[in-house]
């Protein structure tokens, strides 16, 4: 059996991959791919805790499942509205570089 | 065999998050990041979380890295390769180390009291997320109604409205 603390440290290292993803990434598809690494990341985190502890209060013990079902819910939302922002950002720049979308910088 | 199982999936899923982070193709990027994705659903196999892996296959393996793929092609790919990362790329390095450092060293730190690892059927899902979590269920449904409102509107080319 593999315990909790597996799971949580592999989801650390890969929340950690997609940040470094985020932070250093200049295209705008690559920082939307390294975001989707740190949703995931969170998501083993909460299945793990759902499959290995019971549930407290008026939790129940596989609620963790159920938050996760939303949050891929809420990043398949996210992904179709990023591209289409991507697409009009190429469109009206002609880039995808996020260094050279400096419209709204002050 | 879990152990195994667990390495082999873990290898997979990181090894696929470091491809996206670091190569320089953007189309292998996105074929990075769908090994690492149906890695997890393996790992949630692992966790005995049929239905999520079944979910983590048909929307992210599927739907998402299709969006991505078509978002690439889009997108002029020619400029890609001229895209580099950014000068502070050692910093963002170190600060996403700390990062993991520290979140592993509190999941190590604090351990929970555990249970083997179970699983619900899916009828136990499915009646919980009817009753339970009913309202966060519709809103989520209107969740995507709005975002997909909002993207037709956004990628419009419409020349009425220019």
């Amino acid at each position: 059996m593999v315990p909790l603390e597996a799971f949580q440290v592999l989801s650390a290292v890969l929340f950690a991959i997609g940040l470094y993803g985020v932070m250093a990434r200049r295209s705008a598809v690559l920082i939307v791919m390294s975001i989707e690494l740190m949703l995931n990341a969170v998501n083993i985190n909460l299945i793990a805790a759902a499959s290995h502890l019971d549930g407290m209060g008026n939790w129940a013990n596989f609620d963790g499942q159920i938050i996760a079902i939303f949050i891929i819910t809420v990043a398949a939302a996210e992904v179709g509205l990023a591209m289409a922002i991507i697409l009009r950002m190429y469109r009206n720049r002609a880039t995808v570089n996020v260094d050279e979308i400096n419209l709204m910088k002050w | 065999m879990s152990w195994f199982l667990f390495i082999v999936l873990s290898i997979l899923t990181l090894g696929g998050g470091l491809g996206v982070v670091v190569t320089r193709n953007v189309v292998h990027a996105a074929l990075f990041l769908l090994v690492s994705l149906v890695a997890v659903a393996g790992l949630y196999l692992i966790l005995f979380a049929e239905f999520l892996a079944l979910v983590q296959v048909l929307i992210y393996g599927g739907a998402i890295i299709i969006v991505l793929l078509f978002a690439i092609m889009l997108t002029r790919s020619a400029e890609y390769p001229r895209i580099s990362d950014n000068r502070q790329w050692p910093l963002a390095a170190v600060a996403a180390a700390a990062v993991g450092v520290v979140l592993g060293a509190a999941f190590l730190d604090n351990s929970l009291p555990q249970t083997e690892p179970n699983s619900p059927t899916f009828g136990d899902l499915a009646n919980s997320l009817f009753t339970t979590w009913a309202i966060p269920f519709e809103v989520a449904s209107l969740v995507l109604l709005v975002a997909l409102i909002g993207a037709i509107i956004i990628a419009r080319t419409g020349e009425d409205n220019r």
